[in-house]
């Protein structure tokens, strides 16, 4: 038996993305974001957008190109806090932004991915974050319904895969990969290097590729992906 | 760096014991490590799915895929680990973190926290900071004794957004070391140099003070 080949053009990946998609995007700070498929999301345009990512990088990296070309109408995230251009927008009632418990977002990430309705959990309960969350009760305790969360798209970045899409990430750039992995209808996953089937040995594979629908192997890594000098 | 932030940050390094699993949260708090030998027997968990971090690495030695919740380049020890958000996470709700040090806005005499919004002026972002205040098994903040503006940080009641209700256990200023007990605000060290009156009034809320002579940091 043989696995199929989902290598492809990342344009014709990022094409299959329309206006109003919900996209979730990997990464925390620059590890694990996917900023070449990011850049290809600019040029493709699709508008009205929910992004999905744990921060909204830095001003002019990474997701905040999508910002500033305001193809965002919501993002669902948990810290901005190094991106002061996200904060404005947001301030400024351009984007509508949903702050999470960032291991919440997980939570509710991996459930979307494990066809589970909801994940029950008392993070937040007496705060704000709780506001408008049904609260049931489970042996005694009050629990926030904390709801799954499925996107139309998930945009990787890993270090390693081979053609039938097995990924393997590298130090802190797993972060919410292999989560957002789970949890789109279509995961294009961006790599820089694509191995031949088999060498990528089975005990490495982080996200199994039976969850991955197109490979985009990375020519070169642009200067995004470098060491950040603040 | 001022002296005062460099004894408040060799002071809060105490609390930290061997064998500790411990979570050091973005800002001040992040600092602390700088005043842990290295060959302490610590255990330090970032959010961002790492535990065993190292030491914080100059941009020449930094590996671009290597970085704290805090966005720093940080570097292994042998036996880290890497784990994906969820995990990392589980780590912290399951309760195996015994501390974590975080930064307030206000702390309330009941160890309500409020460290993460002040609306209209400064909302980033929740983050990990919720889940860590509530779930880990000892919270010390890291602050300053007032605000630039003079006001106490340790307040009655805190009048911002909470981060969580009743967590913390005990406060590191640049002037005392505080606890929050059963009834309140209980005084236990000061800094050299600075009387207990003296934290009394830069205090927003009754203060406890044990008989006996105060031990100075």
């Amino acid at each position: 038996m043989r696995l199929s080949d989902k290598q492809c053009r990342m344009e014709s990946a990022i094409a299959h993305i329309k206006d109003g998609d919900t996209v979730l995007v990997g990464g925390f700070g620059v590890p694990g974001t996917p900023m070449t498929l990011l850049q290809a999301l600019v040029n493709h345009g699709a508008q009205n957008l929910t992004v999905i990512k744990n921060d909204a990088n830095e001003p002019g990296m990474g997701v905040d190109h999508l910002l500033r070309n305001g193809q965002v109408s919501r993002l669902i995230t948990t810290h901005l806090g190094l991106n002061s251009h996200a904060i404005a927008l947001m301030n400024a009632g351009t984007i509508d932004v949903e702050f999470n418990a960032q291991g919440i977002l997980a939570e509710r990430i991996r459930a979307g991915g494990a066809g589970i309705g909801a994940v029950l959990s008392d993070i937040g309960i007496g705060t704000e974050l709780a506001e408008g969350k049904q609260v049931v009760e489970v042996r005694g305790k009050a629990y926030l319904v904390e709801t799954a969360i499925r996107a139309n798209v998930a945009l990787l970045h890993a270090e390693l895969s081979d053609p039938f899409g097995n990924l393997a990430y590298a130090a802190t750039a797993r972060n919410f990969n292999p989560l957002m992995a789970m949890a789109a209808d279509r995961v294009i996953a961006e790599t820089e290097a694509v191995l031949p089937l088999g060498a990528l040995a089975a005990d490495r594979v982080h996200t199994p590729g039976v969850f991955v629908d197109h490979v985009v192997e990375l020519e070169h890594l642009s200067e995004e992906y470098a060491v950040v000098e603040r | 760096m001022s002296s005062a932030s460099e004894r408040l940050l060799a002071r809060a390094a105490r609390e930290i014991t061997p064998g500790m699993v411990v979570n050091l949260g973005i800002g001040l708090p992040t600092k602390v490590v700088n005043h842990v030998e290295p060959d302490f027997e610590v255990c330090l968990h970032t959010e961002n799915g790492m535990t065993g971090v190292g030491r914080t690495l100059p941009l020449e030695h930094a590996n671009r895929n290597l970085i704290d919740a805090g966005g720093a380049y940080v570097s292994e020890v042998p036996g880290s680990a890497f784990f994906d958000s969820a995990t990392s996470f589980a780590i912290v709700r399951s309760g195996r973190l015994d501390l974590t040090m975080l930064g307030a806005f206000e702390v309330a005499a009941n160890g309500d926290l409020a460290n993460w919004k002040i609306p209209g002026k400064f909302s980033p972002g929740v983050g990990g900071g919720v889940e860590l205040a509530q779930k880990a098994r000892r919270v010390v903040i890291l602050t300053s004794q007032v605000d630039r503006a003079g006001n106490p940080k340790l307040k009655q009641e805190c009048s911002l957004p909470l981060t969580a209700r009743a967590c913390v256990d005990r406060v590191v200023t640049d002037m005392a070391v505080i606890d929050v007990g059963p009834e309140g605000f209980e005084l236990v060290e000061l800094a050299d140099g600075i009387t207990q009156n003296e934290v009394a009034e830069a205090t927003g809320a009754p203060l406890i003070v044990r008989q006996g002579t105060l031990p100075r940091f």
